[in-house]
């Protein structure tokens, strides 16, 4: 496939998704919102997870991070935009820190340590009641006017997903993503080949952080609202759930994960209260009909069919 | 296929998929519809259940058309989870077209719908929505406090009676260490402390504590006149089978919060509840007629002596039912149907004390002082043995004065330190 007819493609996406608020009514373009900020997150996740080889269960942590601050700042007199700064920053400086304990392990290691920084934010938002409020959570209403409506806060939100997902596919298209797919194919051979190891997944992490927190800014003033579950550990494992579903190591995989797990979430709650379990089976019945999950699934088909092989869709089956 | 063309064919897909295809317009004269949620699922399923038959049994008692307009009942399930409250809030409102909403029963969930309400202008009711600031410092007109009640309100009468009444100087605390003990417990341990009682102790356990004994032994040790216990659902069953089984019961005097007598902990409990003093708006062993009426009621269709939830779904779904006969069924006028529910006096209510709202939109109630008996049938309810008329969220201090002071905490329980 050429390079024009991407472009091509990729336009009548944006056009599609751009069309969203002019044919849905406002309760399904909130929930396309809502898809969007979590597709944000899972794609940022799956830099970690798909392409460094590092399953993360502090996402939500680092999400929530950002949450917290953005309301937090605004709930004290802060301006909307400088808040915005800040809490990604703070999203960013907390993977730091999260990265420094957490890049030398991989594997299950690299999952319960995670899981383990993941429940300390946790705890800290449930405790510290004075700046959190504790279980209570805290709410600000950040919107500014013009971005009350729905249609143009998803106008805002596609915006910025289309932004954050450009810089990270160029992020692991470069040839600093193609180091981090090294790392995950195998460590020891970059390490002969010279690469410092901890380092490149270090920034790997860092930006997934920044881009996992400027998904929780988004959330936050979607919601205008954050308790301490938009930092737990069923954040965390949902987005996690999203990029697998989707596809890990596909990027935009995660976006398929999120409209699917949101929209199903939506419509199965309307017929039935047992609407997780219908979760469930649908995430078991993935993995075994599709264990690279949806993207990777119709890659390989496509791939089988004669298409042009994409770009490390063959590298993934390890 | 590569990627590039499947991302765009799914993004066509999801975006026609998401289009709806009939868009409801809520029409005049159609049914009024309430949206009505509650856990029923996740950590409070079982409360939410019981607040969910409470409203629902006014309905079917007096049938569901009010002022001429038939009553649609939607429930949704929050998962007692905040941001799944959140979701439901917006479909009930955007897409079902509910003209208001009611319900949530975990303190997180209903902040979180709050703040839908507050940027949607929905009215919002909240009969168990107990966290103090919502009618208080960061109160919003549109979410009001039918048949609900503040935290720390029920508790300072208990203070009061346990000074005054029974003479009580030295009492401990402890509360389950989150937002509505710290409230709970907070309204007790001022009030106690500013009539001159002594409060040497407070503690705090986790929610989910197995094994009260370290708590219990602090509070032996220490010879107190009384214990105020802030404990709800498993925990507060839990702390009264230890306290029993510690051998406090007879050399300590247990006084609790609302929850911690409330039917759905002593359902299951023997002679360990007995005797417990607690403080609430309503009391299911008062003989009034409307609550007599009601619990029989209640015992009948469900085989259970009504809770906390079923008292305060069904009062509520009294007092929006006497606002929607004001507003002529016209709910579609918020300011109009806002302003009728604040006016609204519940008179002839199972809580069987006048009812009416504050300035803030929280009730002000006469408080009952309970103690649990056992009925004929063997089964322990709370029976009235002293009411304080007139208590309002802000004891009796100015409201002014009052949101001063900072809100209740681990680190402020407005105690005067000696």
């Amino acid at each position: 496939m050429t390079r024009n007819s991407r472009v091509i493609l990729s336009l009548v996406g944006v056009a599609a998704l751009a069309a969203v608020p002019a044919f849905a009514d406002t309760y399904r373009t909130n929930l396309a919102s809502e898809i969007l900020i979590f597709g944000v997150l899972a794609l940022a996740l799956d830099i970690l997870v798909g392409y460094a080889g590092r399953p993360s269960l502090c996402h939500g942590a680092i999400f929530g991070t950002a949450a917290y601050t953005v309301i937090y700042w605004v709930s004290t007199g802060g301006s909307l935009w400088l808040g915005v700064i800040l809490a990604v920053a703070a999203a960013t400086v907390l993977a730091a820190v999260f990265a420094v304990l957490a890049v030398r392990t991989t594997g299950a290691y690299f999952l319960l340590l995670t899981l383990a920084l993941g429940m300390i934010v946790w705890g800290v938002c449930l405790r510290w009641t004075s700046v959190t409020g504790g279980e209570n959570g805290m709410r600000a209403t950040l919107r500014p006017d013009y971005l009350t409506s729905p249609g143009a806060f998803y106008y805002m939100v596609l915006a910025i997903f289309i932004l954050s997902a450009a810089l990270m596919w160029r992020v692991v298209h470069s040839p600093f993503g193609l180091s981090l797919r090294g790392l995950r194919d195998s460590e020891s051979r970059m390490r002969a080949l010279g690469y410092a190891v901890p380092l490149q997944a270090f920034i790997g992490f860092v930006i997934s952080g920044l881009f996992a927190g400027l998904a929780g800014v988004l959330f936050a003033m979607f919601n205008g609202f954050v308790s301490p579950s938009s930092v737990a550990l069923s954040q965390s494992v949902s987005a996690l759930l999203m990029v697998i579903i989707g596809g890990a190591g596909t990027l935009f995989g995660g976006l398929i994960g999120a409209g699917l797990i949101t929209v199903v979430a939506d419509r199965v709650s309307v017929v039935t209260d047992r609407w997780s379990l219908v979760l469930g089976l649908l995430f078991i019945a993935t993995m075994m009909v599709a264990p690279d999950g949806i993207l990777g699934f119709f890659r390989a088909r496509a791939m089988t069919q004669g298409g042009l092989p994409d770009e490390s869709a063959e590298q993934r089956r390890t | 296929m590569n990627r590039r063309q499947f991302v765009s064919m799914l993004a066509a897909a999801s975006s026609t998929s998401l289009v709806s295809p009939n868009r409801a317009f809520a029409v005049p004269g159609g049914p009024i519809k309430v949206g009505l949620m509650a856990p029923l699922t996740g950590v409070a399923a079982g409360n939410g259940k019981e607040a969910v038959e409470g409203f629902n049994l006014y309905f079917a008692e007096k049938g569901k058309t009010i002022a001429g307009r038939e009553i649609e009942i939607l429930v949704e399930d929050d998962a007692s989870n905040p941001n799944t409250a959140l979701q439901k809030a917006r479909r009930l409102v955007e897409e079902s077209k509910a003209d208001f909403l009611i319900g949530n029963v975990l303190a997180n969930t209903g902040i979180a719908v709050a703040e839908y309400a507050s940027t949607s202008g929905v009215p919002y009711f909240i009969p168990i929505i107990a966290a103090d600031d919502l009618t208080q410092r960061k109160r919003i007109p549109n979410v009001i406090r039918v048949a609900g009640f503040a935290a720390s309100q029920l508790s300072r009468p208990l203070a009061d009676y346990a000074y005054k009444k029974r003479n009580f100087r030295k009492v401990v605390t402890i509360a389950q260490d989150y937002t509505f003990g710290h409230e709970q417990c907070g309204g007790f341990a001022q009030t106690f402390s500013q009539l001159g009682g002594e409060i040497p102790l407070q503690l705090w356990n986790p929610l989910n504590t197995a094994d009260f004994g370290p708590y219990l032994a602090q509070i032996q040790a220490l010879k107190p006149d009384a214990v105020f216990a802030s404990e709800l659902g498993a925990d507060g069953n839990r702390f009264l089978k230890q306290w029993s089984a510690f051998g406090l019961k007879d050399s300590i005097a247990l006084l609790g919060a609302v929850n911690l007598t409330d039917q759905a902990v002593i359902r299951t409990l023997g002679a360990e509840a007995e005797g417990v003093i607690t403080s609430a708006h309503y009391a299911e062993g008062n003989d009034a007629p409307a609550t007599k009426a009601f619990v029989e009621t209640y015992l009948k269709a469900y085989d259970r002596l009504p809770s906390l939830m079923s008292f305060s779904f069904y009062s509520a779904a009294i007092w929006l039912a006497e606002a929607i006969k004001k507003v002529d069924g016209k709910v579609e006028d918020r300011p109009a149907f806002l302003k009728a529910v604040r006016e609204v006096v519940l008179t002839d209510s199972p809580l069987g004390r006048p009812v009416h709202l504050d300035e803030y939109g929280n009730p002000i109630y006469d408080i009952f002082i309970r103690e649990v008996k056992r009925r004929p049938d063997g089964r322990l309810w709370n029976v009235p043995i002293e009411v304080y008329p007139n208590v309002s969220q802000f004891g009796d201090v100015a409201p002014e004065t009052y949101m001063k002071q900072p809100p209740y905490s681990r680190g402020f329980q407005g105690v005067k330190k000696s």
